[in-house]
């Protein structure tokens, strides 16, 4: 009964959850009226909970204890108190953003509960602090107006928080990652990232001379150096990245790009001759399987549970999950693919993609520079991240060892992937204010924007709120 | 822009995921190293492995109690080719263990037998092996250590593959204590036909003709030696088998009496260089393409290597070190023009109730030699049988071409491992390869050949 019951809920998991990710790309459609995409919010929210469900019949079925169904009941109200804050002090926020990371949130619940209960409940609690802690964030982004003059402190923080990880930090798997303060653990370089972002943001929304390139450049390398030497080479890649696609877009100038980008190959090659750990990570993406007793192991190991997963998973609790080390956080996906299916991973890469362009769409939207380069340097976090994870446990590129925001184990990671949904989603509000503000302009620039969602699909939310 | 790049980068990321499910989850999932494949052994009985004439190699017997043996109605005949399961896995069991433990039944049986807590019968794999060769293989070695390998050419199924001493896969429980012993140096559980790595001997002289060949593209005919029984260089000197002296001979000649003399004096004109880099090529220091654990074959002569390596090496004595499926391999690529055909074990797989569930087919490996250079090596081999060591072979039902060889193995021993590697054609057949290694035994005419003979006489006359 057990056996029918895991079964069943996985076929019904992954047909939730494809009409949940259909649904995600449908809200994107160019004519809607509010009262349909209103319906498409509530149709995901119904899957959502479906798939939820459906998750822990599956667990309830597999570990019979009731402790299961207590924690399936507080997820159920953490969920519910969510959307129901958002909806309520953000009105104008993006639904569809909300949905997008109460489910992933959920999807990291189920994996990890399987994975470790105890582990799935603290990230439970620290999702609900996270929670608190971030929802007063789209209001003080819409509010607080000196953030754009922080130039330096932002630099400062960004700095001297991983120069005290390079020195001070503790090493987990060959990397400088985590600060130990008053016995709590925290990874700056995640929080990093996003002050990273704002002092990118600060130094080129207004002017973008050579001096002052050269100035952000200075600083921005500095960033990566100092990650680069801490071993933590998927942060540096992420900041590089995000570096060359903001410098890109302030500029408008394609030498900026592929002059970073050439840079940054050479850079890659340097790093390549010098370090042995980064050798290491290639040769284990090049040919796992001869070397599976040393560097290989993970990633082969990953390779045999998203293989032997298949397109729909073994079932819940009917994999070895746990046999691939750091599967809470960096190999999420590959437990999440043994699982729950091949269909399913696609469609939360595919969910997160959505996320990805919700950013971006933001934007594309902003009139005011600084705003605009914030939602782009945020959005390529996410995005790049989301590849950099995904494509390392399926061997699509060498391991980097990066989280899966918002899904992965890890308080730092949770927190930090919660704030930059939050600062998008005080952008949303926000772009909803610049509409009111301004009714005569707005006609001009509704017709600029009509123009261009022919084009791209993804603006007419945003230009539905406006 | 920056959209569109992202969208494409995702875009490739999620076609390669699709793609690595479609196409390369297979081979992961196969790895021994993935103990996943103990997941399945819980919801489904071990399926069947059968012979391409029929007989049953394999089976799980479940009494009333409901325990499973596995049983091996063919005990030592097939022991090192079908492997074993139960103390780990090995041989065929191994390989196919993804494809045992799978069950393609019909889904709506799979979820009564799954309420009904009952496991499904797991799919059937059937073989390329041919059980008549495989058995008059294995009486052929009698009491013997080596192997016998036989597969077809032009497509690359094997047909038969022995190695002596041998195990009882129905007793590898009970055994292993006395088959993994620290004092026990007989190898049981090696394949040697496909681990086994032997001094190749003058079967070797294959590999030096045809660089021979490619370094004299135009006037290897012309080439004239006079045989006195032995060669000597520096302070090397090689005998010819028996110390018999061959006389005046062409290059033809010269590989039909396997002269060790022209030889080793050949093997010194040679450009090591290019000799390295071509056996590099044929296979040696290089993972064979089979789906089965097998060691690889090493040639060792460098650049600058002194006289006698070289004269050694050039007669396949020297350090150089060859498994029997190479040697088997190399001689299908001249059989088949020049072109080799990965081997492969696995005809199909098919579930409980005869249902195919997956077709295997030939697979090219490459092109190993030019088919001008293979019709001489076939030509020379032929003419081996003809007037040369392998002549008891000739007959009037059916043309061989091959070459022998005996390996000295041992510096204090005249003791030799005699061997002989060869193919036969017969209108309306396909051709096989027979590659026999006879360990400690003599001469190749003497042993190996007359094992190939009763072999290529059941696939050809019988």
């Amino acid at each position: 009964m057990t056996n029918l019951i895991v079964e069943l809920t996985k076929y019904l998991m992954i047909f939730f959850f494809a009409l949940y990710t259909y649904e995600g790309f449908s809200a994107f459609r160019a004519k809607l009226s509010e009262k349909k995409r209103s319906r498409i919010y509530h149709r995901q929210l119904l899957l959502m909970y479906l798939i939820h469900l459906s998750a822990y019949l599956a667990v309830y079925a597999v570990t019979e204890d009731v402790k299961m169904v207590l924690f399936y009941l507080f997820q159920v109200l953490f969920t519910v108190i969510v959307m129901s804050c958002y909806h309520l002090l953000y009105e104008n926020g993006s639904k569809l953003l909300v949905n997008h990371m109460c489910m992933l949130l959920l999807i990291g619940f189920i994996i990890l509960t399987r994975l470790s209960f105890e582990d799935a409940v603290r990230q439970y609690v620290i999702a609900a602090g996270a929670f608190v802690l971030t929802l007063p964030v789209p209001y003080l982004v819409r509010s607080v107006g000196f953030m754009r003059r922080l130039t330096w402190l932002y630099a400062a923080v960004g700095l001297l928080g991983l120069l005290a990880v390079q020195l001070f930090g503790a090493t987990s798997h060959g990397a400088k990652l985590s600060l130990k303060i008053a016995g709590i653990s925290f990874q700056p370089s995640e929080f990093i990232k996003l002050v990273f972002v704002f002092f990118v943001a600060c130094m080129l929304y207004e002017r973008t001379d050579f001096l002052r390139v050269c100035l952000a450049t200075a600083v921005a390398a500095a960033h990566v150096l100092i990650l680069v030497l801490s071993r933590d080479l998927g942060g540096a890649l992420i900041f590089f990245i995000t570096y060359v696609v903001m410098l890109y877009v302030a500029t408008k100038q394609l030498f900026y790009f592929a002059g970073g980008l050439l840079s940054g190959s050479i850079a890659a090659v340097i790093a390549y001759n010098l370090f042995s750990h980064v050798q290491i990570r290639v040769l284990a993406w090049r040919d796992p399987l001869s070397v599976i007793d040393n560097e290989g192991y993970q990633i082969s190991q990953s390779l045999f549970a998203i293989g032997t997963g298949g397109w729909f998973g073994m079932g819940l609790y009917q994999g070895m999950p746990n046999r691939i080390p750091v599967v809470k956080e960096d190999f999420i996906f590959s437990a999440i693919a043994e699982e729950l299916g091949g269909i399913f991973a696609l469609c939360l890469l595919m969910v997160c993609m959505c996320c990805f362009f919700l950013f971006l769409n933001m934007a594309m939207q902003m009139k005011d520079q600084f705003y605009k380069l914030i939602a782009l340097g945020l959005g390529v976090v996410y995005g790049f991240q989301v590849f950099l994870t995904v494509g390392g446990v399926t061997r699509f590129i060498p391991s980097t060892g990066v989280t899966l925001p918002l899904v992965s184990y890890g308080g730092s990671s949770l927190l930090a992937s919660m704030m930059m949904f939050a600062i998008v989603q005080g952008l949303y509000v926000m772009r909803q204010d610049e509409g009111n503000a301004d009714g005569s302009k707005n006609k001009k620039t509704g017709a600029k924007e009509k123009r261009k969602s022919g084009k791209t699909g993804f603006d007419s939310q945003v230009e539905k709120i406006s | 822009m920056v959209t569109y790049t992202f969208l494409a980068v995702f875009l490739c990321l999620m076609g390669y995921v699709t793609y690595f499910e479609f196409a390369l989850s297979e081979q992961f999932i196969n790895n021994p190293y993935n103990k996943r494949q103990e997941l399945f052994t819980q919801k489904v009985i071990r399926g069947e492995i059968y012979s391409a004439d029929g007989v049953t190699l394999a089976e799980t017997i479940v009494d009333a109690e409901e325990n499973e043996v596995r049983r091996y109605p063919c005990a030592r005949i097939f022991s090192h080719i079908v492997g074993y399961s139960g103390h780990g896995t090995a041989g065929l069991e191994a390989t196919a263990n993804f494809s045992l433990l799978r069950s393609n039944i019909f889904y709506g049986e799979k979820v009564v037998s799954d309420l009904q807590g009952e496991k499904s019968p797991g799919d059937s794999v059937y073989t390329t092996l041919n059980y008549e060769l495989q058995l008059q293989a294995f009486d052929a070695l009698g009491h013997y250590d080596g192997a016998v390998v036989v597969l077809e050419p032009q497509t690359g199924r094997l047909l038969a593959m022995v190695s002596k001493p041998d195990f009882d896969p129905n007793t590898i429980g009970e055994d292993w204590e006395e088959l993994v012993d620290e004092d026990n140096d007989r190898s049981e559980l090696l394949n040697r036909a496909t681990q086994g790595r032997y001094p190749p001997g003058s079967t070797f002289k294959i590999f030096t003709t045809l660089e021979y060949l490619r370094e004299h593209p135009e006037d290897y005919t012309d080439y004239r030696f006079s045989c006195s029984g032995e060669y000597t260089e520096g302070h090397k000197t090689i005998h010819c088998y028996n110390n018999a002296r061959h006389g005046s001979e062409d290059l033809k000649e010269a590989f039909a009496n396997s002269c060790n003399s022209a030889y080793s004096s050949i093997g010194l004109e040679l450009d090591l260089a290019q000799f390295h880099a071509m056996c590099e090529s044929m296979l040696f220091d290089t993972d064979l393409p089979v789906a089965i654990e097998s060691s690889k074959s090493s040639f060792v002569l460098e650049e600058g290597a002194d006289t006698s390596a070289v004269m050694e090496t050039a007669i396949g004595q020297g350090q150089t070190l060859v498994t029997p499926l190479h040697v088997a391999l190399i001689t299908g690529a001249i059989a088949n023009d020049g072109v080799l055909m990965s081997p492969y074990v696995i005809d199909h797989v098919s579930d409980d109730r005869g249902v195919l569930v997956e077709q295997y087919t030939g697979k090219e490996y490459g092109r190993l030699m030019s088919s001008e250079e293979a019709a001489v090596l076939k030509e020379y081999m032929g003419y081996v049988i003809e007037a040369g060591t392998g002549r008891q072979l000739s007959n009037d039902r059916y043309e061989v071409y091959g070459k022998t060889g005996s390996a000295e193995f041992s510096t204090s021993s005249k003791a030799s491992h005699s061997w002989f590697t060869g193919f036969a054609h017969q209108d309306g057949k396909p051709d096989i390869v027979v590659t026999v290694i006879v360990e400690d035994s003599g001469v190749g005419s003497e042993y190996a050949v007359p094992i190939a003979q009763e072999i290529f006489d059941a696939y050809y006359i019988e």
